[in-house]
C-alpha cells in the first residue's frame, strides 16, 4: 500500500508543484472523511504531498459538521462510516444546498452502489481497492467540473482549437480529421486539459461502461489520436503519465 | 420490551382473539350453529304453514258442513247434527257452539262465548279454561264464527295442540342441534389448527436447526401435495439454491486466498530483500516501481475475482436494462480494432439486426469485450477475427459470435477452461490471469444464456447464447 502511495504521489507532486508555480491554482483545501486510521494516514500524507490542504474527520457525525461549514474544495467521503454513513453525509449537505464537489469511495463496487452513490449527489464514486494515482485524478476532474459550467462551444488548448457546433478539430492552421470515437476521446481530454486522466474515467466517460479491459486497449486509441494530434508538431500536447494515465497540456516553456 | 407491554395492556378478548386455535375454533362454531339455524329454521316456517292451512281447511269444511245441512234442515237439523258430531269427536277436538242473539248457547261443548273473540266471519285464537270438573280439554284453540239467518251465532275451531307440540319440538331440535354442533364444531377446528400448528411446528424445528447452522436441514414434505407440501418444496428448494451460494462462495474465497498468495508472497520477499542491505535511491525507486506493477495485478485478479462473484451471486432483474446486442456488439468492435489493427489482425464485424435482449449492460459488454479481447490477444499476427450477432436456430434465441484464426482449444479442454485460474499450457506465454471466461460463463449463467465453445477450423469459436426478449 505505502509503495502504491509513494511511487504515485511523487508523479502526481511533480505536476501539482508544476500548477502552483505556473500560478495556475491555489492551495486547493480537502476534506478526509475516513473512519480507517490507517487508510486515512496514507491518505492525508499523499494528499499533502501533492499540494492540498487537508482536513480529516474520523467519524460520520463530525465529517458531515465540517463539510456543512463549505469550507473546502472538494470532500473525499468513504462509504461506511460509524454514526453517520458516506451517503447520508452527501444527501445532508446537498439538501442543505452545500455544493462542494465530493467523490465517494467505498468498497462496494456494483453498477448499482456507483448509480446509488451518485444519485445521493456524489460527483464520483471510486471502488476500493483504487490506485493512488486514481484518487488524484478524479479529484481534479471533479473540483474543476464543478467550476466550468457555462456552454462552451470551443475548446482550445494552446494551438489545438476544437469546434464542438461544426465538430472540426484544428492545430494551428491544418484541419484534423477524427473519427467520432477519436472526438469524443480528445474532446474530454480537452475539457480536462492539465487534468491527468485515468484509462478507466476514459472508458466510463468516453465509451460510458465501467468494465476492466483486459488488455491496454485504451492505450491504442489514445496512441492513434497522438499520431494525428502531435505528428509533425514539435511540441507534443498529449503526454502520458507513467502508472496514472494521460493528460493534454499545452508546452510549458 | 415494550411490545410485550403493550400486549400485556390489551384486554383479555383481543388477546385470546390473537391465538389462532382460538379463532379457527370460533369460525367454526359459528359457521356450523349458523346453518343448523338456517336449516331447521326453514323447516319451521314451511311445516307450520303446512299445519295451520290443515288446520283451517278442517275448520272451513266442517262450517261449510252444517251452514248447508241448517239451509236444507233448518235449526233441528243443525242441532241434531252438532250433537252428532260432538258425540263422534272422542279425542274432543273440535270445539262447536251454536249461540241464540245474545250468545247465550243453544248447543255445543263449550259453555260461553268467548268473550273477547269476533263474532263473525274471522278467523280467531284463544284459549279454553274450563271450570274445574266441566268435562273437555284445555288450551288453544283456533276458530271461525258464522251468523245464521234467524240471528243464531255458530262456531267451529279445533284446538291447535298438534301446532304446539310441533313448536316445542323444533325449539329442543334447535337446542340440541345447536349443543352438537357446537361441540362437534368446537371439536373440529380444534383438531383441524392442531394439525396446522403441529405441520407448522415442523416447519419451524427445521428453520430454527437451519439458523443454528446446520445447512442440510430440510422441511419434510408428506404426500399430500397440499399448500403445506408446496411452501414446504419452495423453502427445500431456496435452502438448496442458498447453500449452492455459499458453496461458490467458499469456492471464491479458497480460489482467491490460493491465487493472491503467491503473488502477495513474492511482493512481500522483494520489499523485505530491497530492506536487507543499503541501497541507492535509484535502487530503491526501481524496488517500489516493480511493487507497484505487482500490486497492480493482485488488485486485477482481485477485481475480476469479485465481478465472477457479484454476476454470480445476483439474478437478473436487479439491473435489468433492454439492450440492443448490435450496437453493444459495435462499441466492442470499436473499441478493439485499433488493437487488432496494430497487430494486422484483419477483423471482419457483422451485426444481424438481432431482437432486444434484457440484462446488466455493464457485465454483458465486460463478457462480450472479454470474448473478442482472447480473439485478438491468441490470434497470430497478420490472423482473422470475426464478430458477428445473429439469430439462433430457435427464433427465441439470439447468437454473439466470435472466432479466432489462433491455436484452438482442445475439444477434452472446453469444459475446463471455464473454471477459474485454469489457463492453458499453450498460453502461458500470454498475459491474463485465466479468469476471462469464468466471467463471461458466470455472465451468461447470470442472463439465463449460455457459453458455446467450438472448434473454428482453425482456431477458437466462443459463441454466446442469449434470450431475445
Amino acid at each position: 500500500m505505502q509503495a502504491v502511495m509513494e511511487h504515485s504521489a511523487s508523479g502526481a507532486r511533480e505536476l501539482a508543484a508544476r500548477d502552483f508555480w505556473a500560478g495556475r491554482i491555489d492551495f486547493m483545501r480537502v476534506l478526509v472523511i475516513e473512519d480507517d486510521e490507517e487508510t486515512a494516514a496514507y491518505m492525508v500524507k499523499g494528499l499533502k504531498e501533492s499540494g492540498y490542504i487537508v482536513d480529516h474527520a474520523k467519524e460520520g457525525r463530525d465529517g458531515l459538521f465540517h463539510a456543512m461549514s463549505a469550507s473546502h474544495d472538494v470532500l473525499i467521503i468513504d462509504r461506511m462510516l460509524p454514526n453517520v454513513d458516506g451517503l447520508s453525509i452527501v444527501q445532508a449537505i446537498r439538501a442543505a444546498g452545500v455544493k462542494t464537489p465530493a467523490l465517494i469511495l467505498s468498497a462496494l463496487g456494483s453498477v448499482d452502489d456507483r448509480v446509488k452513490g451518485l444519485r445521493a449527489g456524489g460527483d464520483d464514486y471510486l471502488t476500493k481497492p483504487y490506485a493512488f494515482s486514481e484518487l488524484l485524478a478524479r479529484l481534479e476532474v471533479i473540483m474543476k467540473r464543478s467550476g466550468g459550467t457555462a456552454v462552451e462551444t470551443k475548446l482550445r488548448v494552446h494551438d489545438l482549437e476544437m469546434d464542438l457546433l461544426s465538430r472540426s478539430v484544428h492545430r494551428g492552421k491544418s484541419e484534423i480529421d477524427l473519427q467520432p470515437r477519436e472526438f469524443k476521446l480528445l474532446e474530454y481530454l480537452m475539457r480536462n486539459a492539465g487534468h491527468v486522466v485515468t484509462r478507466t474515467m476514459l472508458l466510463e466517460h468516453v465509451w460510458d461502461y465501467h468494465f476492466d479491459p483486459q488488455t491496454n486497449v485504451i492505450d491504442v486509441h489514445v496512441s492513434r489520436l497522438r499520431q494525428k494530434l502531435d505528428k509533425g508538431f514539435d511540441k507534443p500536447l498529449l503526454h502520458t503519465v507513467r502508472g496514472a494515465g494521460y493528460v493534454l497540456r499545452p508546452p510549458t516553456d | 420490551m415494550p411490545e410485550s407491554e403493550s400486549r400485556k395492556r390489551r384486554p383479555w378478548i383481543i388477546r385470546w382473539l390473537k391465538i389462532w386455535t382460538v379463532r379457527v375454533v370460533l369460525i367454526y362454531v359459528a359457521l356450523f350453529g349458523l346453518s343448523v339455524l338456517v336449516l331447521l329454521g326453514f323447516v319451521y316456517v314451511t311445516t307450520v304453514g303446512f299445519i295451520d292451512r290443515q288446520v283451517n281447511a278442517t275448520i272451513d269444511a266442517e262450517l261449510n258442513g252444517l251452514r248447508e245441512r241448517y239451509a236444507e234442515q233448518g235449526l233441528a237439523g243443525l242441532l241434531e247434527v252438532i250433537g252428532e258430531r260432538i258425540a263422534n269427536d272422542r279425542t274432543g277436538e273440535t270445539i262447536y257452539l251454536l249461540t241464540d242473539g245474545e250468545y247465550n248457547q243453544v248447543a255445543g261443548n263449550i259453555q260461553s262465548w268467548p268473550t273477547d273473540v269476533e263474532r263473525q266471519g274471522r278467523w280467531a285464537s284463544f284459549q279454553i279454561d274450563r271450570a274445574p270438573g266441566e268435562p273437555g280439554l284445555n288450551g288453544d284453540v283456533r276458530a271461525m264464527s258464522f251468523l245464521l239467518d234467524e240471528g243464531y251465532h255458530l262456531m267451529v275451531g279445533r284446538f291447535i295442540r298438534e301446532r304446539q307440540n310441533f313448536d316445542n319440538l323444533i325449539l329442543q331440535s334447535i337446542i340440541w342441534s345447536l349443543l352438537i354442533t357446537v361441540g362437534l364444531g368446537a371439536l373440529g377446528g380444534f383438531i383441524m389448527s392442531i394439525d396446522m400448528r403441529r405441520r407448522l411446528d415442523r416447519i419451524n424445528r427445521t428453520t430454527q436447526r437451519i439458523m443454528q447452522g446446520d445447512l442440510q436441514q430440510r422441511v419434510p414434505v408428506s404426500d399430500s401435495d397440499d399448500e403445506f407440501d408446496r411452501l414446504s418444496r419452495n423453502l427445500n428448494a431456496m435452502l438448496t439454491q442458498i447453500d449452492r451460494l455459499m458453496l461458490a462462495m467458499r469456492e471464491v474465497t479458497d480460489n482467491v486466498a490460493h491465487d493472491l498468495r503467491s503473488p502477495l508472497t513474492r511482493l512481500k520477499s522483494r520489499l523485505e530483500v530491497t530492506l536487507l542491505s543499503q541501497k541507492t535511491t535509484e535502487e530503491y525507486r526501481r524496488a517500489l516501481e516493480q511493487s507497484v506493477v505487482e500490486t497492480d495485478k493482485i488488485l486485477s485478479t482481485f477485481n475480476a475475482l469479485l465481478s465472477i462473484a457479484q454476476a454470480e451471486a445476483g439474478s437478473i432483474g436487479d439491473n435489468s436494462d433492454v439492450i440492443d446486442l448490435d450496437s453493444l456488439i459495435g462499441d466492442i468492435a470499436e473499441l478493439y480494432e485499433p488493437v487488432a489493427e496494430a497487430r494486422e489482425i484483419e477483423m471482419t464485424v457483422r451485426l444481424g439486426k438481432i431482437p432486444s435482449i434484457k440484462g446488466d449492460r455493464h457485465l454483458l459488454f465486460q463478457a462480450a469485450a472479454n470474448l473478442v479481447d482472447n480473439a485478438v490477444k491468441y490470434s497470430p499476427n497478420g490472423g482473422k477475427v470475426r464478430v458477428e450477432t445473429r439469430r439462433a436456430a430457435d427464433p427465441d434465441w439470439v447468437e454473439v459470435v466470435v472466432g479466432d484464426s489462433g491455436l484452438g482449444i482442445p475439444e477434452a479442454e472446453r469444459p475446463r477452461v471455464v473454471e477459474r485460474f485454469v489457463r492453458l499450457e499453450q498460453s502461458r506465454t500470454t498475459p491474463g490471469n485465466g479468469l476471462g471466461l469464468s466471467l463471461v460463463s458466470a455472465v451468461m449463467h447470470r442472463h439465463g444464456g449460455e457459453l458455446v465453445l467450438e472448434d473454428n477450423e482453425p482456431g477458437l469459436r466462443a459463441i454466446l447464447r442469449l434470450r431475445a426478449s
